[in-house]
């Protein structure tokens, strides 16, 4: 395999957030408007001075980001389309990083916008996928829910997770959100009982281990350094990042993602290992999912995920601080901007933004984002090391 | 071990009548193939014919080797219990109204790994089963994960029985009753715990043996019919039609006769008046009652069955004009069918080679007993089945007409 080449000097910067609602009336279009107008608004630039965008959305159609680059009157000299769900945020990173490294673009747009009309996400499983529409659809129209009780009854039968250890990740998760002043559950304190003595929905899952879609957007912009200091913008660098699809497509039945075929070039691209991260935003719709992440990432071996997490806190101030704005499980889930949540997150608490919840002396996050129960497992996977400005 | 199924408490008549609702029936034209076998009972893959891989989700081109000649190949669907779950929430009406509801994830032996409605008896993973194919209630294929060996009361798992039109405590009207193979369907379906059985017969001062001691049995009930009288269909339909969840219409009128034999149209007319008119009139009344009450609790409303002929397929000269009338029927059939989908009524085709009766007294054998053809209409409705060619010539027909219907024709013709 060909070496890849580093990030150089480009950055993130400029993490904006559309707050997220239940339920919208407005377009999907509305929600990528008021994004790039924050990205405006917070970074001082003139919507001509966007030359890129990449834009990841469910619920633009019939449009694609060519007939919204009219809609919102932008010119970009790059664009690109990335629809990819839960795996938005680091595949449009990564191209928007290397847009800008090769000089396609000085300041892309990534922007991630999804609405949520109340009979959405019905419309959206029933048509999800071919192989949704053929193969899981018509087999109690549980949508993601099924997919992932299926990976988590594996998964605790496996490896011996239990109901309390998932709990210990959503109820930390939840302790987070209690300091996200746009998190969905703010105000909503949620303990271990509560947690496990929650209604069924398809088990072993119950309530509080699925996601709730919701409306909203995340963005964020990438330049080069120089450009981000001449616009006094806080930024952190970009260290390393992967990207799979299809990984391990012989596995029965999924018990790890693409990140497990790619971490070790993650950390060697980055210089980095994982004892020196020091705080992790991994894609968390369902929690068996998070825990597959932090075996996947090199934070323990495969399997050992129960005992890792019986060992930390997860929580801002604690060990191991983890989704640290609640992350989806208490934020919500607004569609592709799921994909975004924990880049923004890691851009604020590696630039000191994150107010209440700031982890003290943050120098480099992990995010890793998962995408697309097509059938029976998640498809998509990627991961982005950050690291401080400093 | 599955609760055997209670006969079901007398309809509240206050409360409305549950409306019929559908599973999800969108399915892209490669999973159509699944159905297509599932509507004779087989559980088919798609194999590739260059490089031999099997593969599920059905696509449209071989995920290994990329080649496009996929064939539909048969499975025994031997497989292991990956992961289970139970749904207590669904985003679809059909489901909603029938949660709590169990999945599988299997792994075939054959490779695949799929995801399949769970029967009752098919509990914790690792578990040995067998994968099926049924038709679900919108008439498209569903993979069903069975227990590796009968169960008590297996057929009456209530998930299992949405797929299937189990005629246990339901009532069936046979439109007739009279002939050997009346009869012997009106004993199969008794057999089969059905409720009631109405015995249609014409012409009810033709005493016909055997039949006074089938209306003698406490779930039969004689009811005069006549397909080629509107009126009588009709009159039938306004008394009964309201109860009736299954229509076996196994009325024909059969002479063996080409073109040639005959020098004018009557007997022609009257093949096509009970064959194919009587099929219309039967539809026109009992449909939309059938129809309204395709949700109607355990035991509502759920098939008509047809008795068309293997000859529907392709003209046999000899019983040529009684061909061209199935050929209608037939035709009139898929127009039925697509009628009733919406509803979730399933209409069964059985193509029949030459009954054992007098009407083909000159057809050398094999024929098809009057009770193997009964069997195969209990059968066909207990496994869910649409399509159905009970005994060797109707198999032996199909396969020569799907391999070639020309040379078909030319074979049959002489």
């Amino acid at each position: 395999m060909t070496r890849r080449l580093g990030y150089d000097d480009v950055v993130l910067a400029a993490p904006v957030t559309v707050p997220y609602v239940r339920y919208a009336i407005r377009a999907g279009h509305w929600f990528v408007a008021r994004a790039l107008a924050m990205l405006l608004d917070r970074s001082g630039l003139h919507k001509a001075q966007v030359d890129g965008a990449c834009i990841s959305s469910f619920t633009l159609m019939p449009d694609s980001a060519i007939g919204l680059m009219q809609h919102i009157g932008l010119t970009p000299r790059w664009l690109d389309w990335l629809p990819l769900g839960g795996a938005s945020g680091v595949a449009g990173l990564r191209r928007a990083a290397r847009a800008v490294q090769a000089g396609d673009a000085d300041v892309v747009a990534c922007i991630a916008a999804d609405t949520n009309h109340v009979d959405s996400f019905r419309l959206t499983l029933s048509n999800f996928s071919m192989f949704a529409r053929d193969a899981v659809y018509p087999y109690g129209a549980g949508g993601p829910n099924a997919s992932f009780a299926f990976l988590t009854d594996h998964y605790m039968r496996t490896y011996g997770a239990t109901r309390e250890d998932f709990g210990k990740l959503c109820v930390a998760q939840r302790e987070n959100a209690q300091h996200n002043p746009v998190a969905l559950f703010r105000g909503k304190r949620l303990t271990l009982a509560d947690y496990l003595q929650a209604r069924p929905i398809a088990e072993p899952l119950r309530l509080f281990d699925c996601v709730m879609p919701c409306a909203g957007a995340d963005a964020f912009l990438v330049m080069r350094a120089g450009r981000a200091r001449d616009l006094g913008l806080p930024h952190v660098r970009l260290l390393g990042t992967i990207e799979r699809h299809n990984g391990f497509p012989d596995d029965p039945i999924q018990f790890r993602g693409g990140w497990a075929m790619d971490c070790d070039d993650l950390y060697a691209q980055a210089g980095v290992s994982p004892r020196e991260v020091d705080l992790f935003q991994p894609y968390d719709d369902y929690p068996v999912i998070t825990m597959m992440q932090i075996e996947d990432l090199g934070f323990c071996a495969k399997g050992e995920g129960p005992a890792f997490v019986r060992a930390n806190t997860f929580t801002w101030n604690g060990s191991f601080p983890l989704n640290t704005s609640g992350g989806q499980l208490s934020a919500g889930q607004a569609g592709c901007a799921g994909g975004y949540i924990g880049l923004v997150e890691t851009i604020r608490q590696l630039t000191g933004e994150a107010g209440g919840r700031q982890v003290p002396d943050a120098k480099v996050g992990l995010v890793s984002g998962f995408g697309m129960i097509n059938f029976d497992r998640g498809l998509a996977s990627g991961a982005a090391l950050l690291g401080h400005a400093d | 071990m599955t609760d055997p199924l209670l006969r079901p408490k007398r309809k509240n008549p206050v409360l409305a009548t549950r409306m019929p609702t559908l599973p999800p029936g969108a399915r892209s034209r490669a999973a159509l193939g699944l159905t297509a076998a599932a509507a004779e009972g087989r559980f088919a893959l798609q194999a590739c014919a260059d490089c031999g891989a099997l593969q599920y989700p059905p696509r449209e081109a071989c995920h290994r080797c990329l080649g496009a000649r996929l064939r539909w190949r048969t499975q025994d669907g031997a497989g292991t219990l990956l992961a289970e779950t139970t749904l207590h929430h669904s985003n679809d009406l059909f489901f909603r109204e029938r949660l709590p509801w169990r999945l599988g994830m299997v792994r075939l032996d054959a490779g695949p790994t799929v995801v399949a409605h769970l029967h009752g008896d098919v509990r914790g993973a690792g578990t040995r089963l067998q994968v099926g194919a049924r038709l679900d209630r919108a008439g498209q294929a569903v993979l069903v994960a069975l227990p590796e060996k009968e169960t008590p009361n297996m057929s009456d798992d209530p998930q299992l029985r949405e797929m299937t039109c189990d005629p246990k405590f339901r009532k069936v009207l046979v439109t007739d009753a009279k002939t050997a193979l009346g009869q012997a369907v009106v004993h199969a379906l008794v057999a089969a715990g059905a409720d009631i059985v109405w015995a249609g017969h014409a012409e009810p001062w033709k005493r016909l043996p055997g039949f006074d001691g089938l209306a003698a049995l406490p779930q039969v009930t004689p009811v005069p019919l006549d397909l080629t009288d509107s009126r009588s269909v009709v009159e039938l339909a306004g008394e009964i039609g309201g109860k009736v969840d299954i229509v076996v219409n196994t009325a024909e009128h059969h002479r063996a006769a080409g073109i040639g034999a005959r020098v004018a149209v009557e007997t022609a007319r009257n093949e096509m008046d009970i064959n194919y008119f009587g099929l219309l009139r039967l539809a026109q009344a009992f449909g939309p009652a059938l129809r309204a009450r395709a949700a109607d609790g355990p035991a509502g409303a759920c098939a008509w069955v047809n008795l068309l002929s293997i000859y529907a397929l392709a003209n046999f000269p000899s019983h040529g004009t009684f061909s061209a009338s199935k050929a209608a029927a037939l035709s009139l059939a898929q127009c039925l069918r697509a009628e009733m989908r919406p509803a979730g009524v399933r209409v069964v085709n059985l193509f029949p080679g030459p009954i054992d009766d007098a009407w083909n007294q000159l057809t050398p054998p094999p024929k098809v007993a009057p009770e193997q053809l009964a069997k195969a209409v209990v059968g066909a409705l207990r496994d869910g089945v649409e399509d159905v060619y009970p005994g060797d010539v109707a198999q032996e027909w199909l396969e020569r007409w799907r391999d070639n219907p020309k040379a078909l024709e030319r074979e049959i013709g002489g």
